[in-house]
């Protein structure tokens, strides 16, 4: 397959490892956030950890909109799909993501819910064409690689005319959420994490572009490199991340050129503007309330907005208080170290968002990593 | 969920949709939000949509920038089952 | 003078439906098992026209094993229900060993199912027991109300006989032991979404569907006594197997990703649709651990049969207190392969 075989060439990862190695300075550790969930998943499935050297740690940040959104935006969606004569079309990712009570999507369908798992917004549109009895509600979460295409179908349903599709808009934005863990005034127990650099999202960026990164990369002097996903871009990225740190620069460069630009894709970035808005303030699981850090459909598109045509308000919800899930979002702990992860906590019984979603840091390290836990764990048993 | 992968255009359809093909799997997609796509060009598809188009000349750029990055003369892995 | 004899229509195979009636036990259910089952199966014990089939038994050790068939949609590239139910349960009794003997079919079957699509089922698992040379030697019809049933749910039965000194068995796995698969993952999984159309994409790729008891007998002929496993990796995958195997016999593997054999197709599908071939069903593939004295032998011996060609030596089985199947990526990291939590693909098999 062009484009990705040849980023996924082994002996040339180990090559630039290799090189890694050795310009990673021994007396140093560097400490490095990747914040896209998608990268996450690259590292554990191709054990990129095996091939760094000991000092070089990589911790894993918020990005997987799966596990920022919110319990009570999740109660919503249940609520929503309870009601008869609505649809609720959701992307698989959330069907068993925990809400308040132990209740989730899936058991919501089990129980009669008419709740569907499409792979594109598009399809929700199409439901709603083919069904007009029905009141599709499409539930629409991710950051700004995937509100393009939601606006689209928005555009797409306007077009077609059809009074009986919504859009249940949890969309969110990047940038915010990078500043929000970069800067201790936001975070709600003051703690901070102190990373060197950043592996900046890969497809994120296709649509905004660098240049939302540059400021932050200057007001916290910490280099930002925007990767590709192949696992040969995440190695080639470290690389340059440490190149930068030995150099003392705080940059923002692009390693993904074939697919990102300085400006991002204009098209996607107007058909946002389009129909969405920013809201004033919107609540994150794990980082709490941030404001200007999510969207909402404008007046002109009321009518594809059910937040409004539901007059949903939504019931802020805690998580399980033993869930460590915030601290793991933000960095600040490993999957190992939450109490939860592996007695209570597994993919079979998700208890905070970290778990269910595949992306998430939890479940990325228990499907892929945790047998490396184990030799940790023998020490501990030895020197005991 | 940010899974976006390349593919390439085989047929560019009416209402903005195309159809693009990885090994052999076909899918019908929209290209609305990339401008000028033309048949045998890559393109990044996410849900259903293609993101961006695929630049050839910076492909074979990071390439090479990734083979200037490698030490070498490094001895293949072994095979671990001998 | 005896009475006129009743005559009766054919069935209208052509645009005839299920309906209640044929699962009454009356005359129409006998004229559905009769001009559809037993013409599609044809052989002498529904012949005789009982409800139970009774035959000799070879000496030795019988092995018996069953399963239900769900799989939506019924017909697939590469099979459909009838021929995976033929298949699926001779593949259960070939993992123990056994040569099969006879199959056992029941139907429940949803009013208002095409007679046609019925028919083209039974054909279809005909020719599937035909060609492994099994007979469908007895079975069942039931109806059910329109909405109780998707068309129709098949279960078979099958019964075999293992040969004499072989004791195959998941608990048998041990450090040191080699790991063999015979052949490409992920491929009837990937034909089976292929024709669901909220997955919206096109393929050639076929199911594997097929059945191995002829390549486990070969196996067994060439090193019989250095076999101690086969499983046949279907719901689950790969992945599913490996840790079963990993659970009953207490032990762990060590795997090379990239000794695993996959089609360029089905990788290039599962890339589209964010899925890890190691987790999709396989239908007519197997894997075996073996003796590694013997790997050599039965590598050339299943890639002389048509279903081993791409038979491949993927790893070994390892000392591990916690079972845990660790994976040399192709990249030359590490990782584990895990059970897939939850049921990311329903109605596989």
């Amino acid at each position: 397959m062009k484009y990705i075989d040849e980023y996924r060439d082994g002996d040339l990862a180990r090559s630039i490892a290799a090189r890694i190695a050795s310009e990673a300075i021994a007396s140093r550790h560097y400490k490095f956030m990747e914040f896209c969930g998608g990268h996450t998943h690259a590292i554990s499935r191709y054990g990129i950890a095996d091939l760094l050297p000991s000092n070089v740690e990589m911790v894993h940040g918020p990005g997987c909109p799966v596990c920022v959104l919110p319990i009570g935006r999740i109660d919503d969606a249940i609520r929503l799909a309870m009601r008869p004569g609505v649809t609720l079309c959701t992307y698989a990712d959330l069907m068993r993501v925990p809400a308040s009570g132990g209740a989730n999507l899936l058991k919501a369908k089990a129980a009669g819910a008419d709740i569907r798992m499409i792979y594109s917004s598009m399809d929700a549109v199409l439901i709603a064409e083919a069904e007009p009895a029905r009141h599709v509600v499409f539930f629409a979460i991710g950051f700004e690689t995937t509100t393009p295409s939601t606006a689209l179908s928005i555009g797409l349903a306007r077009r077609k005319q059809l009074t009986n599709f919504s859009v249940f808009c949890n969309h969110v934005l990047t940038p915010v959420a990078i500043r929000a863990i970069l800067g201790t005034a936001n975070l709600p127990n003051g703690k901070n994490i102190l990373v060197d650099g950043f592996i900046g999202p890969a497809h994120v960026s296709t649509v905004i572009g660098t240049a939302p990164y540059v400021e932050l990369a200057a007001e916290f002097t910490k280099p930002v490199v925007v990767a590709g996903f192949e696992p040969l871009d995440v190695v080639q990225a470290i690389l340059i991340l440490i190149r930068q740190v030995n150099e003392g620069r705080s940059d923002v460069e692009n390693q993904y050129i074939r697919a990102v630009t300085a400006e991002g894709n204009l098209i996607a970035q107007r058909a946002i503007a389009e129909i969405f808005e920013l809201r004033d303030m919107f609540e994150w699981r794990g980082l709490g309330d941030l404001p200007a850090s999510a969207l909402r459909l404008r007046a002109a598109y009321a009518q594809f907005d059910a937040e409004q045509r539901f007059e949903i308000i939504t019931a802020p919800a805690a998580d399980n208080p033993a869930c460590e899930c915030g601290d793991v979002l933000r960095g600040l702990k490993k999957p190992a170290e939450c109490k939860l992860f592996g007695t209570v906590c597994s993919p079979e019984t998700p208890m905070g968002s970290c778990m269910v979603s595949p992306e998430g840091a939890c479940a990325a390290h228990w499907t892929y990593g945790r047998f490396r836990d184990k030799a940790k764990a023998g020490a501990i048993r030895a020197a005991a | 969920m940010c899974l976006a992968i390349p593919i390439r255009v085989e047929a560019v359809m009416q209402d903005q949709m195309a159809r693009v093909t990885l090994g052999g799997v076909s899918k019908l997609v929209s290209i609305a939000l990339v401008e000028d796509v033309r048949v045998g060009d890559y393109v990044l598809l996410h849900v259903g949509y293609a993101l961006t188009r695929l630049d050839p000349d910076e492909a074979e750029r990071t390439l090479t920038l990734m083979h200037e990055a490698a030490v070498p003369g490094l001895p293949v892995l072994k095979e671990i089952f001998a | 003078m005896t009475s006129p004899r009743l005559r009766t229509r054919k069935l209208d195979i052509r645009s005839g439906l299920i309906d209640l009636s044929h699962g009454a036990g009356g005359r129409a259910s006998s004229q559905l098992i009769d001009e559809i089952f037993r013409a599609a199966f044809d052989n002498p014990f529904l012949d005789q026209g009982n409800d139970q089939a009774a035959f000799d038994v070879p000496a030795g050790r019988m092995a018996m094993s069953t399963d239900s068939y769900v799989i939506w949609p019924l017909f697939f590239p590469g099979g459909d229900i009838g021929s995976l139910a033929v298949h699926g349960t001779i593949n259960d009794l070939a993992m123990a060993g056994a040569r099969p003997l006879h199959l056992a079919a029941s139907y429940i079957l949803e009013e208002g199912f095409p007679l046609a699509d019925l028919q083209r089922i039974a054909v279809s698992m005909g020719r599937a027991a035909s060609a492994a040379g099994v007979a469908i030697v007895t079975g069942d019809t039931k109806v059910v109300e329109r909405g109780k049933a998707d068309g129709v749910f098949i279960t078979t039965t099958g019964i075999g006989i293992v040969p004499a000194g072989l004791d195959l068995s998941g608990n048998r796995a041990r450090p040191g032991d080699h790991v063999i698969l015979s052949g490409s993952i992920g491929d009837h999984g990937v034909a089976v979404m292929s024709t669901r159309s909220s997955m919206g994409f096109e393929t050639e790729i076929l199911s594997d569907s097929a059945a191995l008891h002829g390549l486990v007998a070969e196996m067994v002929e060439a090193a019989g006594p250095s076999l101690r496993l086969l499983r046949d990796p279907t719901r689950g995958g790969l992945a599913a197997t490996l840790n079963e195997i990993a659970q009953q016999s207490r032990c762990g593997f060590l795997i090379d990703e990239s000794k695993i054999p996959v089609r360029p197709d089905v990788v290039a599908a599962c890339e589209l649709l964010g899925l890890d071939p190691l987790n999709v069903a396989n239908e007519g593939k197997l894997v075996a651990v073996i003796d590694p004295s013997a790997t050599d032998a039965l590598l050339a011996v299943m890639r002389a049969h048509p279903l081993g060609r791409q038979a491949s030596f993927i790893g070994k089985v390892t000392d591990d207190d916690q079972y845990f199947v660790q994976m040399t990526t192709s990249f030359g990291g590490g990782r584990i392969v895990d059970w897939l939590a939850g049921e990311q693909l329903p109605r596989i098999c």
